[in-house]
């Protein structure tokens, strides 16, 4: 429980003078937003004054934006990405996090230590590595090489471990008796039983893939193929002097999630919160 | 899901000779079926690498051409550089502070947004959307706030409000704490909804239980909230000090890569990109990753330590 | 799912596979770092070649500039990235330790041809008696005024400063400053990530009468009382008469767009840009002399063929170097890049010379000096880290220039040993 409503003996005074604070720490918490946006709709004269909303705005930088780059390409190969590997992460996750916390067996201890020692192991060791093994398969410059770090995660497996061993062995064991193979088991009984976890983990995956940088920068080499994060670092070069382009292009990067969050905040806020309780 | 359990003979399996195993080993063979593609993936994925890592470190390559063995030369360089104690440094500082900074503040939060009922949602809401940005959009954003009048807007407010103009990037007391503050703002919202998690999940007896014994609101919050929220602390503490000492994408994009002015923004992994990719010498990058895997591996162990000794 | 996974793998195949796929054409690929005009340049290019040469293909690639080297690097030793690929001069050495250049045909690169047509700078392109790369354009920096801003302050807006000191005077009558003291308006745009620092190791030092580095190239020769004045009279600009400020409106460039400075040093390349500002009211002359004594910078980049290529690639990468550095090419990338051609005969023609704004810069390049660079990303740094030291952080000059000047030491040496 929490202390919702809960004050003592203070009284309204008290309660209003936080809520105003909590309030105007939220207000500049989205502050940057606003003047993102806010310069993005700004005509070139403009940018250059500090005034918070535009005089004249205008939608003349999201058009060019939208005609000058491959904006829209990028989105689609970020979305594309980020469904496949939360697909994956989640399939996988689950079915090792499973394994490891509802049958016993030989190793079983040593698999779950070495997964999750997985997490200690810098990215940005593995990079050099990863580069050179997708130069020999000829995976630079594919989804698959983008892809393909991420298909199943340490973090995702130590989540799901944690969540299934609050699923109850006799219903296992039940199904067993029907004669239900393993796969069906877990596949039709323990992953139903596991939903806010999996909605959980989906969330978290989806928005690493999201924003991930290093890798698809040094995986890629053509435009066609770059995520939004790319894409959009790539603009410091073009438009490096023209700060309404760049805000443009941030904000156009920033919506989407924006929108994704006023659509599924319960969710989202309720996934952040179950990883923290096992955590 | 599943009723009483159904007792009875089980339909036949459909492979007759795993009949004549017993159930164990059975359930073990399907264990590791399951287990199979994935521990294949973490081993080429993960740990091959990493020991492809640890052998490049001691070599020397320019990525063209043969690896030179050169043992520990590189790790000798590295005790013996100076800008790698100063970037050393500065790492130690963006996690100190960064973690200090960013749980006080999301604790605070957490800790008064928890009473709140009235726009409860829509608060959190105002907190959190800075989670979902990327580094880079949000890095030019915070960039274009820090610029000295007549376009920036903390310059403007401080000499609306009489005071000096600050340099904030373009001076090496301030820059690295001006990079911090976009990374501890977007992980704000995160920490807050962990806390309000936590808080969520202490019991309402203990709270009964100290106001029966006439505790006010601060005894409550020292004997009663903080001690439960332990676990939670560790948690954000951990997770926190890991971005922390991995910061990359703020620095790279504020200091157009450059860890300046005169390197007093650079973090380790900066550095560790520029050896590699700006100076193309492989082996003593890859030793700087190794450093960085080592500290990061004690740090959390150091940490988990501190959960267990509760 | 697990079909899923399947399908998964199988585009990725399908897609290497794809990638590879060869056909009758020799395909070659050019590379070069994103920059609007010189992408369409380079399209134009390629176009006229293809018509020309019917069995050849040339794919071309941008890649933005702060990746660019990065990639380069990466995908030449894995036997992918360009045949041709472009670079700036100041990297060659980089490039060659790294082996990504192989030299250039002598049947269709002569040296001598070459250093006969092309401004002397481009030997530095010649390396144990062959030429690993050539350039297409050139480029030197000169003095950028803006006009209305000049009006404003009292001054004749057709007379910009022909001296520093004149350069002086006129910056502080251009500089505006609010009740506090914070400036609004500089009288200089100044920005040592830019071109400031190549105008104070080429032009500065030497008009105190010093030089950069010793005439074989080897030693430092920047620590001495001359090159002491350079570097003082430089910061003195942002420090002790404040006429600019460095990190002022984000960069030198936006400041000098925007109409919020009256003065800056640039190259060629920023024409292009300038002249798409509405509204920027601006012209070129060249830099300020300084005691009778006049010095440029001159820079460039240049395209070479990469190890890569070999056979047909070879041949068909060789054919395209050498269109894109005839004088047509030449002439369309001054019409459309604004770059200055780097064939004399091409860039002394009349029209050219006593253009309003390519002027100023072919006739800087009479007198200018390209730097031998031996790590130009390094170089640079020491440089801006030397004024930094003196602007930031109050050190004296001769302290900074010295600690930079032992940094740079240690680099030449490293490298000529």
């Amino acid at each position: 429980m929490s202390l919702a409503g809960g004050w003592g003996r203070r009284g309204r005074p008290t309660r209003t003078v936080v809520w105003t604070l909590l309030f105007l720490g939220g207000v500049l918490m989205v502050m940057p937003f606003v003047y993102m946006l806010s310069t993005s709709l700004k005509q070139n004269v403009e940018v250059y004054q500090l005034s918070l909303l535009p005089r004249a705005p205008t939608l003349a930088n999201y058009r060019r934006l939208a005609a000058a780059s491959g904006f829209p390409r990028w989105f689609l190969n970020s979305l594309v990405i980020a469904v496949l590997t939360t697909l994956s992460v989640l399939f996988f996750d689950s079915l090792v996090g499973y394994t490891l916390a509802k049958f016993r067996f030989r190793g079983r201890r040593l698999v779950f230590f070495a997964i999750l020692s997985t997490l200690m192991i810098p990215t940005e060791m593995l990079v050099l590595p990863w580069y050179v093994m997708s130069k020999n398969l000829g995976w630079l410059d594919t989804y698959w090489g983008i892809m393909f770090p991420g298909m199943m995660t340490g973090f995702g497996t130590f989540l799901m471990k944690q969540f299934f061993e609050s699923v109850p062995d006799e219903l296992l064991e039940a199904a067993r008796v029907d004669g239900l193979g393993e796969f069906q088991i877990w596949w039709r009984i323990a992953v139903p039983l596991v939903g806010p976890a999996l909605s959980a983990l989906a969330i978290f995956t989806f928005l690493g893939n999201w924003t991930a940088f290093l890798w698809p920068l040094i995986s890629t080499t053509k435009r066609e193929l770059y995520t939004l994060p790319v894409g959009l670092a790539s603009f410091s070069g073009e438009f490096q002097t023209e700060w309404e382009m760049v805000m443009t292009g941030a904000s156009v990067a920033t919506l989407p999630m924006l929108l994704v969050f006023v659509a599924l905040q319960k969710y989202i806020v309720r996934g952040v919160m179950l990883a923290g309780i096992k955590g | 899901m599943g009723g009483p359990a159904r007792p009875g003979p089980g339909r036949p399996l459909r492979l007759p000779m795993l009949d004549r195993l017993s159930l164990r080993t059975r359930r073990t063979l399907s264990a590791w079926a399951f287990l199979a593609l994935p521990v294949a993936f973490y081993v080429a994925i993960r740990f091959y690498p990493t020991a492809d890592a640890l052998l490049t470190s001691l070599t020397d390559w320019n990525i063209v051409g043969p690896r030179r063995f050169v043992g520990l030369d590189n790790y000798r360089r590295l005790a013996t550089d100076p800008t790698f104690w100063k970037v050393m440094g500065n790492t130690f500082q963006y996690l100190i502070v960064g973690v200090t900074v960013s749980l006080t503040l999301s604790f605070l939060v957490a800790y008064h947004l928890d009473r709140v009922r009235f726009g409860h949602a829509l608060l959190r809401a105002l907190y959190f959307v800075p989670h979902l940005t990327t580094a880079v959009a949000m890095a030019w954003v915070w960039r274009w706030l820090y610029q000295p009048v007549p376009i920036g807007v903390f310059n403007g407010l401080l000499v609306w409000a009489g005071l000096p103009q600050q340099p904030f990037l373009r001076s090496t007391e301030q820059a690295l704490y001006a990079v911090l503050a976009p990374a501890i703002w977007a992980g704000l919202g995160f920490q807050v909804v962990i806390f309000l998690a936590g808080l969520k999940a202490i019991p309402q007896e203990y709270y009964e239980a100290a106001a029966i014994d006439g505790a006010g609101n601060w005894r409550a919050l020292v004997h009663v909230t903080l001690p439960l929220l332990r676990p939670t602390v560790v948690f954000l503490v951990v997770v926190s000090s890991i971005a922390f000492l991995r910061i990359f994408d703020y620095v790279y994009s504020m200091t157009n890569g450059q860890g300046g002015p005169l390197d007093s923004t650079k973090p380790l992994v900066l550095k560790i990109y520029e050896t590699a990719f700006g100076h193309f010498q492989m082996g003593y990058a890859t030793a700087q990753t190794v450093v960085l895997f080592v500290i990061l591996l004690a740090i959390s162990l150091l940490q988990l330590r501190l959960l267990r000794s509760a | 799912m697990r079909t899923g996974k399947w399908l998964l793998v199988a585009l990725g195949l399908t897609l290497a596979i794809a990638g590879t796929a060869g056909a009758q054409t020799v395909e070659i690929e050019y590379w070069q770092y994103t920059f609007a005009q010189r992408v369409q340049a380079i399209d134009e290019l390629i176009k006229r070649f293809e018509a020309e040469n019917p069995g050849i293909k040339v794919k071309h690639t941008h890649v933005p500039y702060d990746d660019f080297r990065l990639k380069i690097a990466a995908a030449i030793p894995a036997g992918q990235g360009p045949d041709v690929v472009q670079l700036f001069y100041g990297w060659l050495q980089d490039y060659l330790k790294a082996k990504l250049l192989q030299p250039l045909p002598t049947e269709l690169f002569d040296s001598a041809e070459i250093e006969r047509d092309f401004f002397p700078l481009v030997k530095q392109m010649k390396v144990d008696g062959r030429y690993y790369a050539v350039p297409t354009a050139v480029r030197s920096l000169s003095l950028f005024w803006n006009r209305k801003l000049f009006a404003e302050a009292g001054l004749d807006p057709a007379k910009p400063p022909q001296t520093l000191d004149e350069l002086l005077v006129m910056a502080r009558k251009l500089t505006k400053t609010d009740a506090a003291g914070n400036l609004l308006q500089a009288g200089m745009a100044l920005d040592m990530g830019l071109q400031d620092h190549h105008w104070l190791r080429e032009v500065l030092i030497r008009q105190m009468g010093g030089q950069p580095y010793s005439t074989d190239g080897r030693s430092v020769a920047y620590n001495t009382p001359a090159g002491h004045r350079a570097v003082a009279w430089y910061s003195d600009l942002a420090t002790k008469h404040k006429v600019g400020q460095f990190g002022f409106l984000t960069d030198g460039v936006t400041a000098f767009r925007s109409g919020k400075a009256g003065l800056m040093i640039d190259g060629s390349f920023r024409l292009a840009a300038f002249d798409a500002q509405t509204g920027l009211d601006y012209a070129v002359t060249e830099l300020p002399t300084h005691q009778g004594k006049r010095s440029n910078f001159a820079s460039y980049w240049v395209n070479g063929i990469t190890p890569k290529a070999t056979g047909a690639k070879r041949d068909a990468a060789a054919k395209f170097l050498k269109f894109i550095t005839t004088p047509a090419a030449m002439e369309l990338w001054l019409e459309k890049v604004g770059e200055l051609p780097a064939r004399k005969a091409v860039a002394e023609r009349d029209a050219i010379r006593t253009h309003p704004k390519y002027g100023a810069f072919i006739r800087g390049l009479a007198y200018a000096e390209a730097t031998f660079f031996v790590n130009e990303t390094a170089q640079r740094k020491l440089f801006m880290d030397m004024v930094d030291r003196v602007v930031l952080k109050s050190q004296p000059v001769p302290e900074s220039v010295a600690q930079a000047a032992a940094e740079e030491q240690k680099l030449l040496d490293a490298f000529f040993k």
